[in-house]
């Protein structure tokens, strides 16, 4: 690659300027105000850990981290989400706090390698993660609060899709015996190519019954009707459990009041086996790509040495700033300007009126051809206490 | 669920080109109003009267494209362009039109070389396909008349799509590797998919009905 021009930043990294980031800081304050009355509390964590640990655990492919040394020549990798880092806290400087455990963050994270316009590289997440409470209600608590969160923000229209990892496969393992073949339709599954799908299992040796089964997944993807209908293609064992579980969270987002959010999607995978059971992505009119993802996660914390069922949720709020119809509060600003003898007299008044809530900007004023620039720009109110008034 | 207008709105994607007319005629006989004259209009976003469908007409490999980023929610495209540019939708359907192979081909009596080279313009399934042979090759990237390159020797092998193999005969050249089958496909936005679940549904189950009578 050739040296980079003054004006280039890496690949995927962005400047917020002060309008995005008001909006952006808006957006994260209604979001934190939403999620610090269900009882998380904000943690924050370090932007670099080491690769070995979080960088292992993290649902992030590992050539999508951002990886430097450190001075002790450790590979450290600039934290590709929050989860991972939080596991890590509460199992270590939390260890004795007893479970259930309620954080929320609200952090940039980094993955690198994305290749075009509209993928960044650095974005920012509001996320919450609750950690020892493998319950239905813990799950439909994540996806009420998603929603919640959502309709904080004003986003006009939105669905949270569900779906349960066991049920896709599940399904396979009950009806394909050969486990090449399974393993190859869960991947057309998770690269959403129903297309090799169906021709694949058309080419598996199945009697009639079992093919109307493979098939009948696709169709998966609705209302609650759903559940019967998937409760109907499973024997028992793996996934009908995943379907059971889906009829409870059905039942507590009703109680919740709630389901006309919910699309229920049994074709739902999890891709780098990270997610253990219910798993939801949030959809929003007009944005292509998901705007929340989360689910449970129940062998993560194993992994830092305190096994604990979890589950939690983040939302991208880059994303966010797209579809979100929040006016953006827009405050009035005052030019004090002054002359070199009314100096005190100005500043004092600028002061006191900032004490009152006001944004002042003094200026000592030269030449009154300067003011032009603010006379332009009608959010400015002047006040001249200049001493060559003139008239 | 929650319904609104806008959401029974549906963009869908249509490559201009090769499976063109084929697509259209698809799409007629699956009840949608579109007229014939589609490609001759000049516009590239196209409403249809008294429905809740627009066109947007595109490169085949742009179909894709506009499909992953939601611009439109679903969109009509060849195997080949989706085998090549990995984008991430949903692959809804095969359509059994627009049939072709991708395939290798070379001029006859080809040997294998100390340092091959292949000429493709889908570099991407070419690299992918001559890995998974266990083959290391140096993938020129053409952007047409690919035919020509093994004539000039500016590689010893190509990539390409065939349907009847006339282009490959004219210029000599004979077919030496089967890749894989080409049809055109339904693919759908990952929002779209969710959000328009029953728009798009509805379009699939129109789609699926024109199938069978296609099949060869």
């Amino acid at each position: 690659m050739s040296k980079p021009l003054v004006f280039e930043k890496p690949l995927g990294m962005r400047d917020i300027l002060p309008d995005s980031l008001a909006k952006q800081r808006h957006l994260e304050l209604k979001l934190r105000h939403c999620i610090e009355k269900w009882g998380y509390e904000e943690i924050l964590t370090p932007s670099l850990e080491y690769f070995d640990t979080v960088g292992a655990a993290s649902a992030t492919l590992a050539d999508r981290m951002f990886k430097l040394l450190d001075k002790q020549g450790q590979t450290v990798v600039l934290r590709p989400d929050m989860t991972a880092p939080i596991a890590r806290v509460v199992s270590s400087l939390y260890k004795d706090v007893p479970l259930p455990i309620r954080l929320f963050y609200q952090a940039n994270i980094f993955r690198a390698q994305e290749k075009e316009a509209g993928r960044n590289a650095e974005f920012f997440q509001t996320g919450v993660e609750l950690i020892g409470d493998a319950s239905v209600d813990a799950d439909a608590e994540m996806i009420a609060l998603a929603i919640f969160c959502l309709q904080s923000v004003n986003v006009p229209s939105f669905r949270i899709a569900i779906g349960h990892v066991d049920f896709a496969d599940g399904l396979l393992e009950e009806i394909v015996p050969d486990e090449r073949a399974q393993a190859k339709l869960r991947q057309f599954l998770s690269d959403r190519d129903f297309v090799g799908y169906r021709h694949l299992t058309d080419s598996l040796e199945l009697d009639g019954r079992s093919r109307h089964r493979l098939h009948a997944l696709l169709q998966l993807r609705g209302g609650k009707e759903k559940i019967a209908e998937a409760r109907e293609l499973t024997v028992n064992g793996k996934a009908r459990k995943a379907v059971e579980t889906i009829a409870l969270l059905w039942e507590a987002l009703e109680a919740y009041g709630l389901t006309d959010y919910v699309l229920l999607d049994f074709q739902l995978t999890s891709h780098l086996n990270y997610y253990t059971g219910v798993i939801f992505e949030g959809y929003a009119a007009d944005l292509g790509s998901p705007l929340v993802s989360g689910g449970r996660y129940d062998q993560l914390l194993a992994q830092f040495g305190r096994p604990a069922p979890a589950t939690g949720f983040g939302i991208k709020v880059d994303r966010l700033m797209q579809v979100t119809a929040v006016d953006v509060p827009t405050s009035s600003k005052t030019l004090l300007i002054y002359g070199a003898a009314n100096r005190q007299e100005a500043l004092m008044r600028a002061q006191q009126m900032r004490s009152a809530g006001a944004i002042v900007v003094t200026r000592l004023l030269e030449h009154r051809g300067e003011l032009a620039v603010w006379q332009e720009q009608a959010d400015w109110t002047i006040i001249d206490l200049t001493e060559e008034r003139e008239g | 669920m929650k319904q609104t207008d806008n959401l029974q709105k549906l963009t869908i994607a249509m490559p201009k080109g090769r499976i063109f007319e084929e697509a259209v005629g698809f799409l007629q006989e699956a009840g949608l109003q579109i007229t014939s004259d589609l490609a001759e209009s000049r516009k590239l976003i196209i409403p249809v009267p008294e429905t809740n469908l627009q066109f947007i007409l595109a490169k085949p490999t742009d179909v894709a494209t506009y499909v992953e980023y939601g611009v439109a929610d679903v969109g009509v495209v060849g195997k080949d362009v989706l085998l090549e540019e990995e984008r991430d939708v949903y692959e809804l359907l095969d359509l059994q039109i627009g049939y072709c192979r991708m395939m290798v081909a070379g001029l006859p009596g080809w040997k294998p070389t100390e340092s091959p080279r292949v000429a493709s313009k889908y570099p991407k399934i070419a690299s992918r396909y001559f890995r998974e042979q266990g083959q290391q090759v140096e993938v020129i990237k053409l952007n047409g008349s690919v035919e020509l390159a093994p004539i000039i020797g500016l590689a010893d092998r190509i990539v390409d799509i065939v349907s009847t193999g006339q282009t490959l005969r004219e210029n000599g050249l004979i077919e030496l590797e089967h890749i894989c089958e080409i049809t055109t496909r339904l693919i759908a936005n990952r929002a779209s998919y969710r959000m328009k679940s029953e728009a798009v549904d509805d379009i699939a189950q129109k789609f699926l009905q024109v199938i069978p009578r296609n099949q060869k």
